[in-house]
């Protein structure tokens, strides 16, 4: 037919633009490209070399690709700008919510004595460790004062649960007052289970408590990284954790592991003790070097480079479990991903950037203090003040909100203009740590170089995309990636 | 494959263009009679006092009354409610009041030339049938759950369709009503300012999106910039609210891109109302160029299952339409619909035992005698 043309002749011609991209070598020949919205493709170092040159060969497979993933465009192509847009707007979309999550530490008091915890006390004395009523009332306060429609609140210890009547002061209060407010509020209480009773979980029940706990792998490690008297946290936590689900149901509890020198080698038999006892994922995690972490030398129990070994390790094991068959996420692996998969932010507050520090979660202390993160807290228990934003005794929401201390932090760690992120290609899966660079490096944008942060972040992006050469572990990954 | 368009094989009466509503109710009063054409079936008398009388060729006397036509065999499935334009003995079907497929043709004119276009475009001055698509709209009882707008493109109409889909939206408030369009008219912002402007609670525009790569779909389409246009199209529509449906026509020129599209969709567009994946149509400019469309859908099957299966992932809702059930996936047929016009629906030998013909999207009758898949498999 001839009134129709053939392809060639819809082909573009002219020079092509180059739009914002980053690339990161993965070895000798392959080059991982991402663009502003998080989407990768790997190419050929001489085809990355070819493309900057504007040389690219327009009918090849190669400029298709880039063209159609916001890689490059045509002078004409005003679609490709509206896009790649309205991508950077929706990954971005979060910051108008300000802080979601707020922390109450509700006692420093624990009845474990775990080598790497960096905040617990073994003590009795109530009145020094556990928060008030009338802190908590200036915390709720400070609380309704965040704009974010959806709100959690975790409460944090020590073991929240020795101070169990505060929690359900802080609950009772918190949804009173919600009846004007109206927010979508969320509870969760981060426990070991050792002390659950009937009368706690009767509670939660109520008002719809979650539990986020603590399980390390089988009974053996896991008692050795948690000791407390009697050396049975693992018996404890099994019993509570089905005596939980028994009331809460089999969902309202979630556990985290943390990895010590003596996880490093069992990998796969921690999975399994997940595995066994009904939870339907991990979410592995890295050591913080803060509290007795750093003091009792745990911390130097291992380095980036081992730990990134045990991690891809142990995710292989967990592939090969749903390539077995059983539906079994790794989670530190699915909020990554989500980032490497689509533009919504899955709103974890250690992978954001700018920082989640203050403006996605806060915390408040059981003395009052009021701090930028968790790891902010913990820097304090080493005397390390630097990011106490102020105390609900003392100040009121402007003042810790616009605290020099979060201010400066949050716009010095900027990874979009820090040296070293701003032309890495993980930036859009990364995030900004100012506290863990205060803590390691002295100040809040840190070394990138020698950041361990960076390091474990590029290493765990290299597993991901070496891993997804595999088809099968491209479509897991991505349904991990889109159901977190 | 129903008759929509004809010739009398008789008529008498006025050569101007007429819309008639049918009836066959020979009781109905008298006060209402003079603008219904009366349907007649079998060869029995005529009652008095209609505006026009559709005869079957075999009734005997003169009609009482000017405007009369005797209907070809092939319209007999007109029935009570039905609405035909009568044009100097040129019959058309307009409306079937008993069918959920009836889709209203506003012009033959069309920006785009797509290589496997079900309904060529023409380049004519046809502005009278969206004239005639108003008075339609007056014609059409409210209680029509569903109404279509099709072309060539409606969007070239310019004010004519604003003005049409207002008309709609007053005339028949509850009736759900799908526009097709290629999309590149909404990329003004004016245009799409007026049309969401009607605020019309039940509307959708099908819009087709064949590739992510911008100049193959601008092949397809036969048309430079109609990519560009398109997914601003898209883009401004759904700023402004409205509902799009993006189509994607299952051919050989789409089918090695489906993967790099339904990713393109996921991550550009996952905020549309619904991904219309179609099994294609062999009449029009498909037939005139077979070779370069065709591609036995068992052959894409993998595909088609990959890319429902990404679009899942993604939660853009999917939907497989005009496509046999037999020819996908396990999981691509959780997707499938049975939507074939039911004026274009027909089945092929290999279906006469198939236990599942009642779930299947089934063939364009064009593909039951052009061309189909040899790797039919009945259910039994």
């Amino acid at each position: 037919m001839t009134r129709f043309l053939p392809a060639e002749d819809y082909l573009p011609s002219g020079r092509y633009e180059l739009l914002p991209f980053r690339f990161e070598r993965l070895d000798d020949e392959r080059v991982l490209l991402s663009n502003m919205a998080g989407e990768a493709l790997t190419v050929s170092s001489a085809d990355l070399t070819t493309l900057v040159n504007g040389d690219l060969d327009r009918s090849g497979a190669l400029f298709s690709r880039l063209r159609a993933n916001h890689f490059l465009r045509q002078p004409e192509d005003r679609a490709a700008l509206e896009l790649l847009a309205l991508k950077l707007r929706t990954r971005y979309a979060r910051l108008r919510d300000f802080t979601s999550l707020h922390l109450f530490v509700v006692t420093l008091r624990c009845d474990h004595a775990c080598r790497y915890c960096q905040v617990s006390r073994q003590s009795a004395d109530r009145a020094s460790f556990d928060m008030s009523r009338e802190t908590a009332d200036r915390a709720i306060d400070l609380l309704f004062r965040s704009p974010n429609q959806a709100l959690k609140v975790e409460f944090q210890g020590g073991e929240p649960l020795l101070n169990f009547d505060l929690i359900r002061y802080v609950v009772l209060s918190i949804t009173e007052r919600n009846r004007q407010h109206k927010r979508d509020i969320q509870f969760v209480i981060t426990t070991t289970l050792s002390l659950i009773s009937d009368d706690t979980l009767a509670f939660c029940r109520e008002h719809r408590i979650f539990l986020s706990a603590s399980l390390d792998g089988p009974e053996d490690l896991h008692n050795a990284n948690r000791p407390r008297p009697g050396a049975d946290s693992h018996a404890r936590f099994v019993a509570g954790l089905e005596k939980a689900r028994d009331v809460l149901g089999p969902e309202a509890v979630s556990a985290l592991m943390t990895t010590t020198a003596a996880s490093l080698q069992r990998g796969p038999g921690i999975v399994d003790e997940y595995l066994r006892l009904g939870f339907h994922g991990i979410f592995l995690r890295h050591l913080s070097p803060y509290g007795f972490a750093l003091k009792t030398q745990s911390y130097q129990g291992y380095d980036t480079a081992r730990w990134l070994e045990f991690y891809e390790e142990t995710l292989t094991y967990i592939i090969d479990l749903n390539r077995s068959g059983v539906r079994f996420t790794e989670q530190h692996a699915a909020i990554i991903l989500r980032k490497m998969f689509s533009c919504h932010d899955p709103g974890y507050v250690d992978l954001m950037n700018p920082s989640g520090a203050g403006i996605a979660a806060i915390v408040f202390n059981y003395d009052g203090g009021v701090f930028a993160s968790d790891e902010s807290r913990m820097l304090m228990e080493m005397g390390d003040d630097t990011f106490r934003l102020g105390s609900v005794h003392e100040h009121g929401y402007d003042e810790i909100f616009s605290a020099p201390a979060l201010l400066s932090a949050l716009e010095d760690s900027f990874t979009l203009s820090a040296p070293m992120c701003a032309d890495c290609a993980c930036e859009p899966w990364c995030g900004a740590d100012p506290v863990y660079h205060h803590a390691r490096h002295g100040d809040p944008l840190g070394r990138k170089a020698e950041s361990g942060f960076c390091q474990r972040m590029k290493g765990m992006t290299r597993i991901f995309v070496k891993a997804m050469e595999d088809p099968f572990v491209a479509a897991l990954f991505r349904r991990w990636a889109l159901s977190c | 494959m129903l008759t929509l368009n004809g010739k009398a094989l008789a008529w008498g009466g006025s050569a101007e263009r007429t819309l008639w509503k049918l009836t066959s109710n020979p009781a109905l009063p008298v006060v209402l009679r003079e603008k219904m054409a009366f349907l007649q079936r079998g060869n029995g008398p005529l009652p008095q006092g209609f505006g026009a009388y559709i005869l079957p060729p075999e009734q005997q006397g003169i009609p009482p009354c000017a405007h009369w036509l005797h209907l070809p065999p092939d319209f007999a499935y007109l029935a009570e409610g039905d609405i035909i334009s009568v044009n100097a003995g040129r019959i058309r079907t307009l409306w079937r009041q008993n069918s959920p497929h009836n889709a209203v043709l506003l012009t033959e004119r069309c920006d785009n030339n797509c290589v496997m276009c079900s309904q060529p475009p023409k380049n004519i001055e046809d502005h009278w049938l969206v004239a005639e698509a108003m008075d339609l709209v007056r014609m059409i009882p409210p209680s029509a759950p569903v109404l279509g707008f099709t072309g060539g493109e409606p969007a070239l109409l310019g004010q004519r369709l604003i003005d049409l889909l207002a008309l709609t939206r007053a005339r028949l408030p509850t009736t759900a009503v799908h526009l097709l369009s290629n999309g590149r008219g909404f990329a003004d912002p004016a245009f799409s300012d007026a049309y969401a402007a009607i605020q019309h609670p039940d509307l959708m525009v099908g819009i087709p999106l064949y590739a992510a790569d911008p100049a193959q779909h601008d092949y397809i389409v036969q048309a430079r910039g109609a990519f560009d246009q398109t997914v601003r199209g898209i883009l401004a529509l759904k700023e402004r609210g409205q509902r799009v449906e993006v189509r994607v026509v299952l051919h050989r020129q789409t089918i090695e891109g489906l993967p790099a599209l339904a990713q393109f969709i996921a991550r550009n567009l996952q905020f549309i109302d619904q991904v219309a994946l179609m099994g294609l149509e062999v009449t029009g400019f498909a037939r005139a160029n077979l070779d370069q469309v065709w591609i036995d859908p068992a052959d894409y099957r993998p595909t088609l299952e990959n890319a429902v299966a990404l679009l899942r992932d993604y939660q853009v809702p999917v939907r497989i339409y005009n496509h046999p059930l037999c020819l996908l996936g396990e999981m691509a047929a959780q997707y499938s619909v049975k939507s074939i016009s039911d004026w274009k629906n027909e089945y092929v030998a290999e279906c006469a035992a198939c236990t599942r013909r009642q779930d299947c999207g089934g063939f364009f009758s064009s593909g039951a005698r052009y061309r189909y898949s040899p790797s039919l498999r009945p259910f039994l």
